[in-house]
């Protein structure tokens, strides 16, 4: 309780900035419907009743959202196209796939970062330059690649999640590979070990938690690759994002992007809870 | 001299010289070093920081590249023996790793050389034995205390059956008082094993507690200014530190570590 006290005193006044908010955005369109009806203009007391409820209103309120939420999660079929978690299943699958294929690549890429000093001169750098591109301007030119080429739009949004989530990987494994300090390596040398024991023996352990850590920074950046890639496609919640800007839906906007920050503190927090056992069984938990 | 029986030569260094080169130019780490070291002899080497003690113990276990002079570790160079696996090597931090148990550090170097399963476990048990944690093989090194990890790490050390132990400055981390028991079981274990010791520090009640040979070395350039063959028995116990000629020796490495300090 003493924990969860601050988090709902935040969570409380969000709510209540969020109302007000509503109150005043919606405000407008209550004001023109009263001049269009040539009626009085409402009273300040008069306004949440017209302004929190709206069809289409510019900012959705809360309990809208909520309910929103819970009609197309809850109160329809998994498999309905208008279901979010169908939307949601969409995306989580190519999120899951991008990120699998985004560590993979940079764990290599770490590795050969590490023993290759060609490889450090010249990958780093353009791991780092690619990731200057703003993934949204970069997403649809991959998609009509990935098109030409005949990949499933899971392929493709797999492709954009792992061009997200591969450099916080490379970066966290260069710095893990290399965390072993020169004591240990100097202990290896004196058995003669060969490179590959010291790697799978010394590197690869010792660089546990920088793998962990950056896992966690590439699944969420995976997340936000898929939903980017969906803009440009039919299902999940990017698309979902994207119809509702087209149909003036801001509830269904909404909604969906809830929908996605919680996948996103969901698998942020798997991650975390992966991390945590990992480590204390290697006696690594700080 | 009279217990040091004739024995052949493990270590030899003839004219040993080693030079750093560091951004502020070249340093002379070792100079001029002459030294033989016999088979099963206790060598300690003592001085301030920077004297080289520790470069020297690294160019012995081939961690270090000498420029200049003859240096042999069983009569090969030092890569040679290193890649014989002719010692083991105990660093100032245990050093061991948390995500194996002590019995598991112990097979690391075991593992790497290629002993059998069955070997491998009877080799932990042996040693472990030896340094007296007999039972503590299942527990993670965050269960030990400190002495007990330095214990460990000798362990791992002594596992692969080396003839040389090089140790350098192992108790330097702990107190006095585990130091006290470590040194007591050093001593056990080298009557034990008939090890040939390479052992840095920089106590003198350590040196000549532990050392059948004390060889006093001072910095800049490091290089040996006395070499003292203790005429202390083999067998000592603890309260040998009062006797006449435990003084005497005490006091002959004092003022061969001052005269070293004497030109700064």
């Amino acid at each position: 309780m003493r924990r969860a006290a601050p988090i709902l005193t935040v969570l409380l006044i969000i709510v209540a900035v969020w109302y007000a908010a509503a109150i005043w955005m919606n405000a407008p369109w209550a004001y023109d419907q009263a001049a269009r009806a040539e009626q009085a203009a409402p009273t300040l007391l008069q306004l949440p009743g017209l302004t929190l409820d709206q069809d289409r209103p510019v900012l959705p309120s809360p309990h809208q959202v909520f309910s929103e939420l819970v009609k197309s999660t809850l109160g329809l079929a998994p498999s309905s196209k208008k279901s979010l978690v169908y939307h949601a299943w969409v995306t989580i699958s190519g999120t899951l796939l991008g990120f699998a294929m985004g560590t993979t690549l940079g764990v290599l890429l770490a590795v050969g970062i590490v023993y290759n000093r060609a490889m450090e001169m010249s990958v780093l750098p353009w791991a780092i330059a690619s990731q200057m591109v703003p993934i949204i301007a970069l997403a649809p030119m991959l998609a009509v690649v990935m098109n030409a080429v005949g990949a499933t739009p899971l392929m493709t949004k797999a492709v954009i999640s792992a061009y997200l989530s591969f450099f916080p990987v490379v970066v966290g494994m260069v710095k893990g590979l290399r965390s072993p300090d020169a004591m240990q390596l100097d202990l290896l040398q004196t058995y003669a070990t060969p490179g590959s024991a010291v790697f799978w023996k010394l590197r690869l352990p010792s660089s546990m938690p920088y793998f962990f850590a950056s896992v966690k920074v590439a699944i969420a950046a995976s997340l936000v690759g898929a939903i980017v890639a969906e803009l440009n496609q039919q299902a999940g919640l990017g698309a979902r994002l994207l119809q509702g800007s087209y149909y003036g839906q801001t509830t269904q906007i909404w909604a969906a992007l809830f929908l996605s920050a919680i996948l996103a503190a969901v698998l942020v927090m798997l991650a975390g809870r992966i991390e945590g056992r990992v480590l204390k069984r290697m006696g690594m938990a700080r | 001299m009279k217990d040091t029986v004739a024995n052949s030569p493990v270590i030899e260094a003839r004219n040993l010289q080693l030079v750093f080169q560091t951004n502020d130019g070249p340093v002379q780490a070792l100079k001029d070093v002459n030294l033989t070291i016999n088979k099963g002899d206790f060598v300690s080497f003592i001085g301030p920081s920077g004297c080289g003690k520790t470069t020297f113990l690294r160019a012995i276990a081939a961690l270090e590249t000498p420029t200049g002079g003859t240096l042999t570790v069983n009569g090969l160079t030092p890569d040679e023996a290193r890649r014989k696996r002719a010692y083991g090597y105990v660093f100032q931090a245990a050093g061991l790793y948390p995500w194996r148990t002590i019995a598991g550090n112990i097979k690391l170097p075991l593992e790497i050389i290629g002993f059998s399963k069955a070997e491998q476990a009877s080799r932990v048990e042996r040693v472990l034995e030896l340094v007296e944690l007999k039972g503590f093989g299942k527990k993670f090194p965050w269960q030990l205390s400190g002495g007990m990890q330095q214990r460990a790490s000798i362990a791992r050390a002594l596992a692969f059956d080396a003839d040389i132990l090089l140790m350098d400055e192992p108790f330097g981390a702990l107190d006095e008082i585990v130091r006290d028991r470590l040194n007591e079981e050093v001593l056990k274990l080298w009557a034990r094993t008939g090890k040939t010791i390479g052992f840095v520090t920089h106590s003198i009640p350590e040196a000549v507690y532990l050392s059948t040979k004390i060889v006093v070395m001072s910095p800049r350039p490091g290089r040996i200014t006395d070499v003292i063959d203790s005429p202390l028995p083999k067998e000592r116990p603890l309260d040998i530190r009062d006797s006449k000629e435990f003084i005497e020796i005490a006091h002959r490495v004092r003022e061969g570590l001052r005269a070293g300090h004497s030109d700064e």
